[in-house]
């Protein structure tokens, strides 16, 4: 990978390789000051996917910049019924990002949050102003992969992870985001990655915020109906976009003592042979 | 008023109903299987309709402008119905539309001869418990589609809007009719079982003199009423009985007869995975010489224009009682129809029922979905159910605060508190996080916790906890920031 930095834009020429074709491909774009929503759950019991986030970002030439007054969106809140809790954390967030030039959030649940909630919050809060900010931040809001793709253009991120991997499309990323295949078209062109399709990829793993408490039993059923689907793939990571679906995914496969991982995207992609050689999660 | 919705005032919480159900794996098996054949069904025939977008789109403009002039459509279907020889009634609630019903089934009866009435599979005169208000009444209902008849027979619950004995196999079925019709031998294949109900049927069909049907649609330019169907019972109720009495929920007027053009399309495909329902019955009023002498539509409210008060739900009228949300449903898939204790299941149950009868009957149903939204990707009128679960769940969590309800829900009413305090604020976030490592110390093992106390042990119950590890993100920031030379990364 050659990339040329320079005061205007940076083209970066990656090899991405699909099947038996080698395709050059040439994107170019500006090195671009990224802002990282870490998110609360992701900062307190995932801190590594964020890692994993500034390290493939900045391998790939940009700036990533994290502003540390930033907490939550307000999703469980929201979610569960909490609304006048959420607001005042919509509103912090408008505050918190209000001058970024691109805000880079590596949790699909919650870039549907800002995406498909903030707007019917601010028309509820009737604030002509709050409706004014949230459409002029949302532009600016990528999930990690959307980031990649849509974005900066890229496909292949350098990655080297000699593992077989498969993908649980979170509900979010798949009908609320669309990201459709992205996730899976950049685990494709990780070298050394084998990856291996998930039947019933679009099934919901039960999570579901308070659902995994409130209707446990309910919530567990359809967290072994997912592990079954992983364990047939006999793949020895899990990826997805959500770190909230991979804990209930990893806290079923943990209980039964499976040897199958689970690791955020970002995580995978940030592996690099001369970094960690792809060691697992 | 009453309004009420089967028997689900009386239910026990989803929650605890489906923890029972989930033990029931022959239940669980039959549901499974069952969805599983109509979900493949229906992307079969959905993806070969390429304006199938298109066409959700339309029928959800239609049924959102028929519900804002509703006042409107209603009269002109009245006055429609009237003119082709129909009689319309007005019932505000469930006991309303049973009184109506058991007069006029009274009324109609030979004298000296046993009342009875054959029904045409119905969700609304299921709604309103018609058949025990029947039987009270001296009267004897008769179901004519197969999967009633089984629940009827059993003494069962529909547990599926479309298929309602979809918790029963064809082994339990055959093992109901035996017992039920008193037969000594009956085989085991489809046909036999199914030539079995046709027999005890057929006598029902030729004899009984008064039906009683719902409704897929009404319509207001005619003042026709259509029902559509698979089995060919209910264009025999529809059509050989001298009595047909309509039970019709007001949100089922659609505007003009070539509305149905959409809606039969986005029907069958969606309910049954076919391009068309076999039968496709529609009548206007009687007709001398042909079908019934008297035709009664009972125009039914029970709720429904409370339901049409609140602009951020209303949307839930639009349904066509399709099913599609049920099969595609992961938590309907688990748990079948029974746990929702209401005659309406899944995800349309979950928003419908709570806002139909008073909400403090049914404040769990709005939290049985993990809001994946598979049911808003599938509803054929493009009902945005998991954002009209999460505006019930704001009205339960309003209403409490109101009422000072505490209870069971204390814990989880702290727990958003403490959360809306942790993330006002960067160091609030982090002095919890620093109080969750502390606490953490008793039940975390090489970075894992298998058991938690209080409400997080329905967590651990089945699953392993990550531990908070020992550097949160924007520590590891900080620090790195730190080692970072001038002129580096910032």
């Amino acid at each position: 990978m050659i990339l040329y930095e320079a005061n205007g834009p940076t083209i970066s020429t990656v090899s991405a390789r699909n099947g038996r074709l080698f395709a050059r491909c040439v994107a170019i774009h500006w090195s671009l000051r990224i802002s990282l929503f870490i998110t609360c759950y992701n900062d307190v019991l995932f801190p590594k996917t964020g890692q994993a986030v500034v390290t493939v970002l900045e391998r790939l030439g940009h700036t990533v910049e994290f502003r540390p007054t930033q907490t939550c969106c307000g999703q469980m809140h929201y979610n569960s019924g909490y609304h006048m809790d959420a607001l005042p954390l919509m509103e912090k967030f408008l505050e918190d990002f209000h001058d970024a030039e691109v805000i880079c959030i590596p949790s699909a649940s919650c870039v549907s949050t800002i995406r498909d909630h903030y707007p019917v919050m601010a028309e509820k809060s009737g604030s002509k102003d709050l409706i004014r900010q949230v459409n002029e931040i949302l532009p600016r809001v990528f999930e990690f992969s959307e980031l990649l793709i849509d974005k900066l253009g890229v496909e292949d991120t350098g990655a080297y992870f000699p593992h077989v991997v498969t993908l649980h499309c979170s509900c979010h990323s798949l009908r609320s985001l669309g990201v459709g295949d992205k996730p899976e078209r950049l685990l494709r062109n990780v070298k050394g990655l084998t990856f291996v399709p998930l039947e019933d990829y679009d099934q919901c793993c039960g999570f579901g915020g308070t659902f995994a408490v409130k209707n446990a039993e309910v919530s567990s059923a359809m967290a072994a109906d997912k592990v079954k689907c992983i364990l047939n793939t006999k793949a020895e990571v899990c990826a997805a976009l959500d770190n909230s679906c991979l804990m209930q995914i990893g806290g079923t496969l943990g209980r039964d003592h499976a040897v199958t991982c689970t690791m955020h995207l970002a995580e995978i992609l940030a592996s690099t042979q001369s970094a960690n050689g792809g060691t697992l999660a | 008023m009453s309004i009420r919705v089967g028997e689900a005032a009386e239910a026990p919480s989803f929650a605890v109903a489906s923890k029972e159900l989930l033990k029931n794996d022959q239940l669980r098996r039959n549901v499974r299987n069952a969805t599983g054949i109509i979900r493949g069904k229906r992307a079969n025939v959905v993806g070969e309709t390429p304006d199938w977008q298109q066409l959700r789109d339309a029928g959800h403009a239609i049924k959102e402008h028929t519900l804002r002039h509703l006042g409107d459509y209603l009269a002109r279907f009245e006055e429609n119905c009237i003119r082709a020889g129909g009689k319309v009634h007005w019932a505000r609630d469930a006991d309303e539309a049973n009184a109506i019903s058991i007069e006029l089934i009274h009324r109609y009866t030979p004298d000296g001869k046993r009342a009875e009435v054959i029904k045409v599979k119905s969700m609304t005169t299921d709604e309103i418990g018609m058949n025990k208000a029947l039987v009270t009444a001296g009267i004897t209902p008769y179901e004519t589609d197969l999967a009633d008849l089984i629940v009827q027979l059993g003494d069962d619950k529909p547990s599926h809007i479309v298929v309602p004995a979809l918790h029963r196999n064809r082994m339990e079925i055959r093992e109901l009719f035996m017992r039920t019709m008193k037969l000594d031998e009956l085989g085991t294949s489809p046909e036999d079982i199914a030539g079995a109900a046709r027999v005890y049927l057929r006598e029902k069909f030729l004899r009984v003199p008064i039906a009683i049907s719902g409704a897929n649609f009404a319509v207001a330019e005619t003042g026709s009423v259509c029902v559509v169907e698979s089995e060919g019972n209910g264009r025999m109720c529809v059509s050989l009985p001298r009595v047909l009495i309509s039970v019709v929920g007001i949100e089922k007027i659609i505007p003009t007869f070539q509305d149905l053009e959409v809606f039969l399309q986005l029907l069958s495909r969606s309910a049954t995975g076919e391009r068309m329902n076999p039968y496709n019955s529609i009548w206007t009023g009687v007709v001398p010489g042909d079908g019934p002498r008297e035709f009664h539509v009972i125009l039914l409210d029970n709720g429904r224009t409370k339901v049409l008060a609140d602009s951020a739900s209303s949307e839930t009228l639009d349904c066509i009682r399709c099913g599609a949300c049920l099969n595609a449903c992961p938590v309907y898939r688990q748990t079948g129809g029974h746990a929702y204790g209401s005659i309406y299941a899944g995800p349309i149950g979950a928003i419908l029922t709570p806002q139909l009868q008073s909400m403090e009957h049914s404040t769990s149903l709005p939290y049985a979905s993990s809001l994946c939204g598979a049911c808003y990707e599938v509803c054929p009128v493009k009902i945005n159910i998991p954002e009209i679960l999460i505006h019930l769940r704001e009205k339960i969590v309003d209403g409490q605060d109101h009422h000072g309800g505490m209870g069971t829900d204390f814990a989880e009413k702290a727990g958003m508190k403490v959360a809306a305090w942790a993330m006002s604020d960067a160091a609030n976030l982090s002095t919890v996080r620093a109080a969750g490592r502390l606490a953490q110390i008793p039940f975390a093992r090489n970075g894992v916790i298998h058991s938690l106390p209080g409400m997080l042990g329905q967590w651990t119950n089945t699953r392993d906890m990550p531990a908070i590890p020992a550097e949160s993100f924007r520590q590891w920031w900080a620090r790195r920031r730190q080692n970072v030379v001038p002129g580096g990364t910032k």
